[in-house]
């Protein structure tokens, strides 16, 4: 495997070509935040928290660490004024969903970040997938998946397929820094889990049951 | 069904197919475009197989439903050839005066021809049309000319010549030299220099290799490349083949949108009949070249027209981008080379490839070659498809061939770009279209949209609208986009509705800021530019929103209000019947009034009220004038009087 | 009346206090609880279409957003049911499917009316007023954008662009296009559907 050197943040560092930005800098403890990154999983490149300033030949331009490779000679600054303008904003924009997820907190506070900036729309998810990615991933379940798109995409657990596997799993569970994960799954349980009977047989009274009629 | 094995045999069979037609034998061209059919060509179609049949003449008249030749605004459109006659806006009841006189004793009828708007000038002849007139027609003209279902009619005008002389006398090699030599660039948005990406997937060692066609042409008020694909598939599907030999590729893909049932019919059509004649398959023209095409439905996803979501797409899954730092063009649809380029890109390939990469530059700009067809559409006279050279000033565009604004309005600005481009006011109307100036200009040239809008559009309503359509066609995977759009259109709908506060615009340009440096794809880097464009140019507009509560062009239904003016009322009573709220209070000979409570700003009565009254007045930022009182409403009628308000209307 | 509407939005008062003073929005796992109820009126039939169009397709899970266009397009709307058995023909993951077909606006998860409105909503047809024409079609048809009445008469949708912006604002039922929509115009062609 051939060996890269470059700098980050005036450091020189080593890494293995193919080995991402974010990856280098945690092999030598240089801290880049992130929200959606998991050294199990496949880059997602979602939530943009662990963009760095990158000089190519005199060229400066944005790039997410998390998925860009290493390159020889590269300068890489993991904090500049315009990083932390986007990465506050970023945050703020997160925290008008999961104003109270301690990963949040603890960004809030590194990076000035006012969490009532924008009007509270409380679903908590932040769509870091990591959930819907581990399930499908590492466990290989697939019992929670998203859904819709733009500003409606959500998670979802798949009822049918949740019932059977997740009681003994819950592995996703501690990944989720909001941890909305729990409550959607004890929702999914509680409305669309099959009781004794099969929820199928008896739509009136299950409607009842939903609707607390 | 003959299967043609050499370039040669192609070249006799079109000489087959030209002998057997007469040039000067009546045809009757008959547009069956979307536009046109939406305004009963279907009827005129059959209304013109039925004259003919009755009067007996259906050997000596061939009659066509083609694709569309671009002049919507007046259809439905039908030329005769060969003297090129035009009819415009043609109903089934015009058809049998069509074939008595105009075809048959050769005379003109005037009713049905172009009367230019501005200057009454009488054209008959389309050529002669001031919309077609400042055309260059490179990749329409023959809309008009050929049926889209019939290969021979493709034949018939020089079709699939391009490929038999790349497949004949040129290498792979020559073609893509041709192409780089070109300058074409990209069709579909950026505007990436074709030639470039074939040329680093002919490089990529992988043995497959694809070619595709972005035919999910999303923009809301762009269809170029509907009217190509409806109405010449085959000159789409002959630049596809060729960017196949060029890069080596032997497979094909068309990704239509679903929205366009007729496209996705065409070119499979299409494709069948190229297969029937040995156009594609196994050994085209006996080269030993073989290539395949698959026709893919997009299933309605703005974001798929994202060249990453799009292949995303292909591989069957939800049309998220990729975040990867890598070309697709070098490891694109299964992580395969592939080169995906825009309907009218395509389209042009065969030009290139038949009349050299010299001629195509010698049309446009330094930067910009060739023609590029933009949909010309909202408040302009002559709405439509148009195909300009680069270059065309968009003074030119929206004057000459566009006939202006209609209605002695104002001109205010242009959209272009689609949601990705901006808004480019009346004092840069000397712009050259071009990739680069547009850029420049805070727009972008996008898919060739251009949206005229007048005084009575409100700029901060269009950045709102595109705001709004992409927090919906945003894919919902990274926060600067999906977020950072939701807050956008919060803050914009807020202002429109006259809930704006001081410190929303720096707010709005630093989610944009965010949006264009940190989102993952090209779709959010571009989202913010409608509300930069316009901030940029019409800044004064969000001001009189945010601070005065007052919409400028009076359009934003919740900052603006109606009342009648006593003064004007001459109490006829069309706005009392026709308000559909019942909001309106009056009587014979009594002054109508307003009911300010009930009222929901439709603006129906504002339509409705004759224009030599114009009694309904339109207020926006301003307190609406206290009810005219109750003992003052009777009209009385003094012939005086009558004189009197005359006067005031001459003035 | 919300709660009377099938759509993709049934409005339930289930929202439960969690966390503090926030709600928790519960429509999504509820809606496809509902789905999962309607499942049970479709026939056997579904089962044997969904296996000759996956053998169209020669059973690729690559075609499978073709595979779901035609079901769409044969059947009108996906039933859960059919998702299931695509999922297990195909050994395509469910979760997948369910947000292709959430992902995509062609799909849809609910029976549709016997009409079906599309209101454009492109550029040239907001900016020639759109927006009135769909305002009037909300209030005479007593649904939003995404719904179907209760009667499965109409489904309400708005499109992006028919491709005639010259006659905007342009209103579509059933394929046919009205041109030059005013208000006035629109109640009256919504009133000519039975």
């Amino acid at each position: 495997m051939s060996e890269i050197q470059f700098e980050i943040d005036g450091r020189q560092v080593k890494a293995v070509k193919g080995m991402t930005i974010l990856g280098a800098a945690r092999n030598e403890d240089i801290f880049i935040p992130t929200l959606c990154h998991h050294e199990e999983l496949e880059p997602f490149g979602g939530c943009r928290l662990c963009i760095v300033e990158l000089e190519v030949k005199g060229w400066t331009k944005l790039v997410v660490s998390c998925v860009y490779p290493v390159e020889k000679n590269i300068i890489v600054r993991t904090r500049s004024k315009k990083i932390d303008r986007i990465r506050k904003t970023i945050i703020e924009l997160l925290m008008a969903h999961a104003p109270f997820a301690p990963d949040l907190m603890v960004l809030a506070k590194e990076y000035g970040a006012d969490g009532d900036r924008y009007e509270k729309d409380p679903s908590f998810c932040i769509h870091c997938g990591l959930c819907v990615r581990y399930c499908d991933e590492v466990t290989g379940k697939n019992a929670v998946g998203f859904v819709d798109r733009g500003i409606n995409k959500e998670i979802s657990f798949i009822p049918e397929i949740a019932q059977k596997e997740c009681d003994d799993c819950k592995k996703c569970f501690p990944l989720c820094p909001t941890s909305y994960l729990q409550a959607a799954f004890v929702l999914t349980k509680a409305l669309a889990f099959a009781p004794s009977q099969p929820v199928l047989s008896e739509p009136e009274s299950f409607k009842k049951k939903v609707t607390g009629e | 069904m003959p299967r043609l094995n050499t370039p040669e045999e192609l070249e006799c069979f079109r000489q087959k197919i030209l002998s057997g037609r007469d040039p000067d034998k009546p045809c009757i061209s008959i547009c069956a475009g979307a536009g046109c059919i939406a305004c009963g060509a279907n009827e005129v179609i059959e209304a013109f197989a039925l004259a003919i049949k009755d009067q007996g003449l259906s050997a000596k008249i061939d009659t066509r439903g083609t694709g569309c030749p671009g002049f919507c605004e007046q259809g439905p459109v039908v030329v005769i050839y060969p003297e090129k006659i035009c009819y415009l806006g043609v109903t089934a009841r015009d058809v049998p005066e069509i074939v008595s006189q105009t075809i048959l004793k050769k005379k003109i009828i005037e009713r049905l021809v172009f009367k230019d708007p501005a200057t009454g000038a009488v054209a008959v002849h389309e050529p002669d049309i001031s919309f077609y007139k400042a055309q260059e027609r490179t990749l329409l003209c023959n809309n008009i000319k050929i049926d889209s279902r019939s290969i021979d009619d493709y034949l018939a005008v020089g079709g699939y010549m391009a490929l038999a002389k790349a497949l004949g006398s040129m290498t792979d090699v020559q073609v893509l030299e041709e192409v780089k030599k070109s300058n074409l660039r990209g069709r579909g948005g950026a505007g990436f220099p074709a030639g470039r990406k074939w040329e680093g997937s002919r490089n990529a060692k992988e043995a497959i290799k694809y070619v595709i066609v972005n035919a999910d042409e999303g923009d809301p008020g762009a269809f170029m490349d509907r009217a190509l694909l409806e109405g010449n598939p085959h000159s789409i599907l002959e630049g596809l083949i060729l960017g196949g030999y060029a890069i080596a590729s032997h497979e094909g893909y068309f990704y239509v949108r679903q929205e366009y049932p007729l496209a996705v019919e065409n070119i499979k059509l299409a494709i069948e009949q190229a297969r029937d004649y040995g156009l594609l398959g196994k050994n085209i023209l006996g080269s030993g070249f073989d290539f395949e095409v698959i026709v893919h439905k997009g299933a309605g996803a703005f974001v798929c027209g994202e060249s990453t979501a799009l292949m995303t797409s292909l591989e069957g899954r939800a049309g998220e981008p990729r975040p990867k730092y890598i070309r697709s063009n070098l490891r694109g649809l299964w992580n395969r080379p592939s080169v995906l380029n825009n309907v009218e890109t395509w389209a042009n390939v065969p030009h290139i490839i038949n009349r050299g990469a010299e001629w195509f530059n010698g049309v446009g700009t330094d930067s910009s070659k060739g023609t590029k067809i933009f949909s010309l559409v909202g408040k302009i006279r002559n709405t439509g498809l148009v195909e300009v050279p680069m270059g065309m000033s968009l003074r030119d565009i929206i004057y000459e061939i566009g006939g202006g604004i209609p209605q002695g309005k104002k001109f205010k600005a242009v959209q272009t770009g689609g949601p990705s481009g901006g808004c480019i006011p009346e004092e840069l109307l000397d712009l050259q279209v071009g990739f680069d100036e547009l850029t420049k200009a805070g727009s972008m040239m996008g898919s060739g949209g251009m949206i005229v809008l007048d005084e009575d559009t409100c700029m901060v309503d269009v950045a709102r609208y595109f705001i709004n359509f992409l927090t919906d066609e945003s894919c919902g995977k990274c926060v600067p986009c999906r977020e950072g759009l939701r807050q956008m259109d919060k803050i914009l709908t807020n202002i429109v509705e006259g809930r704006g506060k001081d410190g929303d615009l720096e707010l709005l340009e630093e989610l944009s800021e965010t949006a264009v440096e940190a989102s993952l794809c090209a779709l959010g880097k571009s989202a913010p530019n409608p509300f930069l464009s316009t901030l940029r140019y019409f800044r004064d507009e969000y001001e009189a929103h945010i601070r005065d509560k007052r919409c400028p062009a009076l359009s934003c239904k919740e900052l603006i209000a109606f009342y009648i003016d006593p003064g004007k009322c001459r109490a006829c009573g069309i706005c009392l019947k026709k308000c559909p709220v019942t909001a309106i209070d009056g009587d014979k000979e009594k002054i109508h009034i307003i009911d300010q409570e009930k009222c929901t700003n439709c603006g129906t009565c504002f339509e409705v009220c004759p224009a030599k009254f114009t009694a309904v007045i339109k207020t926006s930022g301003a307190p609406v004038p206290a009810p005219i009182a109750q003992e003052k409403r009777m009209i009385i009628k003094k012939a005086p009087k009558k004189a009197q308000k005359k006067a005031d209307q001459n003035e | 009346m919300d709660k009377d509407r099938i759509d993709g939005n049934i409005e339930l008062n289930t929202d439960q206090v969690i966390d503090g003073n926030i709600e928790l929005n519960t429509d999504q796992v509820i809606d496809r609880v509902i789905d999962r109820n309607i499942d049970q009126d479709i026939d056997q039939d579904i089962d044997q279409l969904i296996d000759r169009i996956i053998d169209n397709y020669h059973g690729q899970a690559s075609a499978l957003l073709q595979i779901l266009l035609d079901i769409q397009s044969v059947n009108n709307w996906l039933p859960g049911k059919a998702l299931a058995r695509i999922s297990e023909k195909l050994e395509v993951p469910l979760s997948r499917i369910q947000h292709i077909v959430t992902f995509y606006k062609a799909f849809s998860l609910v029976p549709k009316g016997r009409h079906k409105l599309h209101i454009c909503v492109g550029t040239a047809c907001h900016v020639r007023g759109a927006t009135r024409i769909l305002d009037t079609v909300e209030q005479a048809t007593g649904i939003k954008s995404g719904e179907t009445d209760l009667d499965l008469k109409f489904s309400l949708e708005t499109v992006n662009c028919l491709g005639c912006c010259a006659l905007g604002p342009v209103m579509e039922v059933d394929g046919k296009v009205h041109a030059k929509m005013s208000p006035i115009k629109t109640s009256k062609v919504l009133k000519t559907y039975g």
